[in-house]
């Protein structure tokens, strides 16, 4: 491996390579793009939570001028699509009953989007209304109703973990705390609505989508209308946000807009609306988490038992990776030598659980830190000096054979403690009410590297241009995260260019090689692995030419600064454009095609015990935060943020910041603000104003300090970047609302009606 | 139903444009005049996303009707730039890294351009105000918030 300082393009504070497309208005989103003859699909959705659908007549739909298709569920044949074989359950349009509000459940292509709009009204559709489930707990009692026939108790997944004895660690332990912790209802809250334009013709489907993750659709179209994957081709335009979920997975939309176009031969488009997305797009578990955690007396974790509900919804989607996400990371980042955990995921007539930045990981997580801290304050210990007695240090195994070779939690977290923020917190404390300060800090662990069962490699083409310039085909998806910057960073350094040299190709699935997806933070770490194996199968093929021409062996090749030469011979040198060119017009001609595929991560997973690495390494987040809380009115603002992340080395460093950043600031929207208000499976709340997703008045200065660790795994010692800090910050928020309130919430998100509603009873008890 | 003749200025050119009365400024620039540029988020007026100036103003186009355009005078993102130099504030958040995925950029420098245009030495305060009614769900707004500072810094030496 290279040393630092001989980086040339790696870990420089380079700007994005898509800034200047993104601020013209020059890049196109999915909704920008309009084909000649387009017709425009609506969908028209469920009016109840819970029914059976007895009859759909689309007749007067079909007679309205300029409508050229309506469907129905039963257009698709009984088709479903899950996350796993077994867990199939998901129709393009609802073919038996309705599940949860606003479901889709039938179709229209027209002219124009009025007419579409309109003739979604003249369906009609006879329901038989069913009594619906919407309590998680509820949802699991002997005679509730039955979101599936088939299935008892509405039990969607269940995963059950053992390791070690808890129940003797519990007799063991001087302190036993039992609490009861809640994540709320939350969403990605992505500002481009999921859109798609679609064609199919004689040459198969194309379809320009908004996706996070498009292998994932290519499949499920490939299988839903039966057709060969070389029939499949989803280009990508520009992405305006994804965060998991939704957009990492197909929806009604993209199969209606790909049937109608087949039924018209006309190019189909869609738009979902903002009221569209809040009311039916996947949406993070809510989940209850009933945690059992003993400790000595010193402060030492003996043991955790954590007991997981989660309201899945209508559907299973990606369910059972979230549960299992919930458990295999409990045992980081704190040594925890005893570990038990059963996650239940259940149906409820609620819209769709599924995966969210921070995936499964933020809800256990949370609940740790927390009773953790209460234990600590229990015992009179100081809640930092516990998690570094307990904190995990490379190399480290755990109990669930989870391994970590690289660790930068303890480092992280005492350069939090020294801060003045932290140290001189007592001293901040207000005379003058009603504000009260608050101070926290937390400690949290991410997977870098997800995977997911089956494919899981990340692949790169490179091809070289006779002028010197690159090429470079990738399947990983830039959804906003930064990727794109990251992987010609590593490109241009290995084969000594400037990142202007490489030109990214966005994914085109006819063009581009297949890759899992932009999701559980592994695009640097995994197709980034595959580029710079890529552009090493590049510069091999180039240091054999330059090698035979210049009679020296390939091994002497460098290639720096565009240009190529010998080691140590300054006379034996041309420029990397040279080259190219001797390599393109030599003897025949040579055509330099460079591959490479990720490899790390491909030992066997014990999915159902919970055993074994879910990552191929994992990134350690400590983080600090300042609250002011207003006692009279209970609202709070977050005044300071400093994350300490440890993501091994920083191969971009702006672009590292930027998503500890970003993902600080939702994880504050889900700690502080954000929550769905249900009335029996409807969304009470489906814009964002109500939703409240912060603002750029309710967020901090966010600092970002890089805990160097140098993962021996990742490329360059790279890790994951974009998760971590979004599972660190509710804990260290809620902390610091118990700081300044002595108080601590169990529930997020921890509004000011809970805080005022705690701070009565607070005072009533004292009396 | 009465077609309505409307002449508005865009980006410095004289458009004429025959619309219905009940659409909407931001459906005539993205799907008439083909400025994709300007993006529709939410279309309640809630996101930004859509921003664009009026006669000197900011407004969300998805909430003002193409009719009150008449006789006005707009500009969308697609008319900062001099042919290929950007606007000092684009150039910012390029150079800044102010954008994520990009889909509420156009929105915010638009903004930006309304709150510089008002107040050319905006505070930490003034500008987080000054966007106060654009939503990023990308980038937590630290980036934003210190191209904007770097652009009004750009922007006052070149007076």
């Amino acid at each position: 491996m290279k040393k630092e300082h001989e980086y040339s393009v790696i870990g420089k504070r380079i700007p994005r390579i898509d800034g200047r497309v993104k601020v013209t208005g020059e890049a196109k989103y999915a909704a920008d793009y309009a084909l000649p003859g387009m017709l425009w699909c609506k969908i028209l959705r469920s009016p109840f939570a819970h029914a059976r659908i007895k009859h759909i007549d689309t007749s007067r739909a079909a007679k309205l001028p300029g409508v050229k298709a309506v469907i129905t569920g039963k257009d698709f044949y009984g088709w479903r699509w899950g996350w796993m074989p077994k867990t199939r359950d998901e129709a393009p349009l609802a073919d038996d009953k309705v599940r949860y509000l606003a479901e889709a459940v039938a179709a229209v292509a027209a002219v124009d989007e009025d007419t579409a709009e309109e003739a979604t009204e003249l369906i009609q559709v006879e329901y038989e209304e069913l009594p619906g489930v919407f309590d998680p707990e509820e949802t699991m009692k002997e005679g509730a109703p039955k979101v599936y026939d088939h299935i008892p108790n509405n039990l969607s997944w269940e995963f059950h973990m053992d390791f070690g004895d808890v129940e003797k660690a519990f007799r063991e332990s001087d302190l036993v705390r039992e609490d009861r912790f809640e994540t709320g209802r939350v969403i990605t809250g992505y500002l481009e609505p999921p859109a798609a334009v679609a064609l199919w013709d004689s040459s198969g489907i194309t379809i320009w989508a908004a996706k996070q993750s498009p292998y994932f659709v290519y499949r499920h179209l490939a299988a839903c209308f039966n057709l060969p994957l070389n029939k499949i081709r989803i280009i990508q335009p520009f992405i305006g946000g994804g965060f998991g979920g939704t957009k990492n997975d197909s929806l009604a939309g993209d199969f209606c807009a790909c049937l109608m176009s087949r039924m018209t031969r006309k190019p189909v488009k869609f738009v979902y609306s903002m009221e569209e997305v809040l009311m039916t797009c996947r949406r993070r578990h809510n989940m209850i988490i009933l945690n059992k955690m003993g400790m000595k007396k010193d402060g030492t974790i003996t043991g955790m038992h954590s007991r997981v509900i989660a309201d899945g919804g209508g559907h299973t989607a990606i369910g059972p990776l979230t549960m299992y996400l919930t458990g295999f990371m409990s045992t980081l980042p704190y040594k925890l030598p005893n570990f038990k955990h059963d996650a239940f995921r259940v149906f409820t007539n609620n819209p769709i659980g599924a995966a969210m930045r921070g995936h499964g990981v933020t809800h256990t997580r949370f609940a740790a830190e927390i009773q953790m801290e209460m234990m600590a304050e229990e015992l009179g210990l100081d809640p930092v000096e516990v998690r570094l007695k307990n904190a995990v240090t490379a190399p480290h195994t755990t109990i669930n054979k989870v391994t970590v070779d690289s660790c930068g939690l303890t480092e992280g977290l005492q350069t939090l403690r020294d801060r003045p923020e932290w140290r001189s917190k007592d001293n901040k404390k207000s005379t003058h009410d009603p504000i009260s300060h608050g101070v926290g800090i937390s400690g949290t662990a991410y997977l870098s590297g997800a995977r997911q069962r089956g494919h899981q490699s990340c692949a790169a083409v490179i091809r070289l241009c006779e002028d010197g310039t690159i090429d470079y085909l990738t399947g990983a998806t830039d959804c906003g995260q930064g990727s794109d910057t990251v992987l010609v960073q590593i490109i241009a350094e290995e084969l000594g260019l400037q990142v202007e040299d490489i030109d990214i190709k966005r994914v085109d699935t006819a063009l581009t090689p297949c890759d899992a997806g932009s999701y559980g933070s592994r695009v640097t770490v995994l197709a980034g692995e595959a580029a710079q194996k890529a552009a090493q199968d590049v510069k091999r093929q180039l240091a054999e030419i330059a090698a035979r021409n210049w009679k020296v062996s390939p091994e002497e090749i460098a290639f720096r600064n565009n240009r190529v030469y010998v080691e140590g011979s300054p006379d034996l040198a041309m420029s990397f454009e040279q080259m190219a060119k001797v390599a393109s017009y030599s003897g025949s001609g040579a055509v330099i095609l460079g591959r490479g595929y990720s490899q790390y991560g491909i030992e066997e997973l014990d999915f159902d015990r919970g055993e074994g690495n879910g990552g191929t390494a994992y990134s350690f987040t400590s983080q600090l935060s300042e609250v002011d809380v207003d006692t009279e009115t209970g609202f709070v603002k977050c005044t300071n943020m400093v994350i300490a992340h440890d993501c091994g080395k920083p191969l971009s460093p702006v672009n590292v910041e930027a998503q500890n950043q970003g993902a600080a600031v939702q994880g504050l929207g889900q700690a502080m603000y954000e929550v769905f208000k249900m009335d029996k499976g409807k969304t009470l709340n489906p814009n964002l104003v109500d939703y409240k997703m912060p603002l750029s008045m309710d967020t901090p200065k966010i600092e970002i300090i890089d805990i160097i660790t140098d993962d021996p795994h990742g490329p360059y010692g790279a890790k994951e970047a974009s998760e971590g800090a979004i599972v660190s910050t509710p804990p260290s928020i809620i902390s610091a609302i118990h700081d300044a309130t002595g108080i601590w919430f169990k529930e997020q998100p921890v509004t000011p009606e809970k805080i005022v509603m705690a701070l009565k009873d607070k005072q009533m008890n004292k009396k | 139903m009465t077609l309505k003749e409307i002449t508005f200025t865009i980006n410095g050119q004289v458009q004429t444009l025959t619309i219905q009365p009940w659409r909407t400024l931001l459906e005539i620039i993205r799907e008439d005049l083909q400025l994709t540029g300007t993006k529709e988020g939410c279309g309640q007026g809630e996101c930004g996303s859509c921003t664009v100036i009026m006669d000197g103003k900011t407004v969300n186009s998805c909430l003002v009707p193409a009719v009150e355009a008449d006789g006005k005078e707009i500009i969308t993102i697609e008319g900062l730039s001099k042919g290929d130099t950007l606007h000092p504030i684009q150039q910012a958040f390029v150079e800044h890294s102010g954008m994520q995925c990009g889909f509420c950029t156009p929105g915010m420098i638009m903004s930006t351009k309304g709150l510089l245009d008002r107040n050319p030495n905006p505070n930490e305060a003034e500008i987080r105000e000054g966007i106060s009614g654009n939503f990023c769900r990308c980038t937590g707004y630290t980036k934003i918030i210190e191209s904007i500072d770097a652009a009004a810094r750009v922007m006052k030496k070149k007076d």
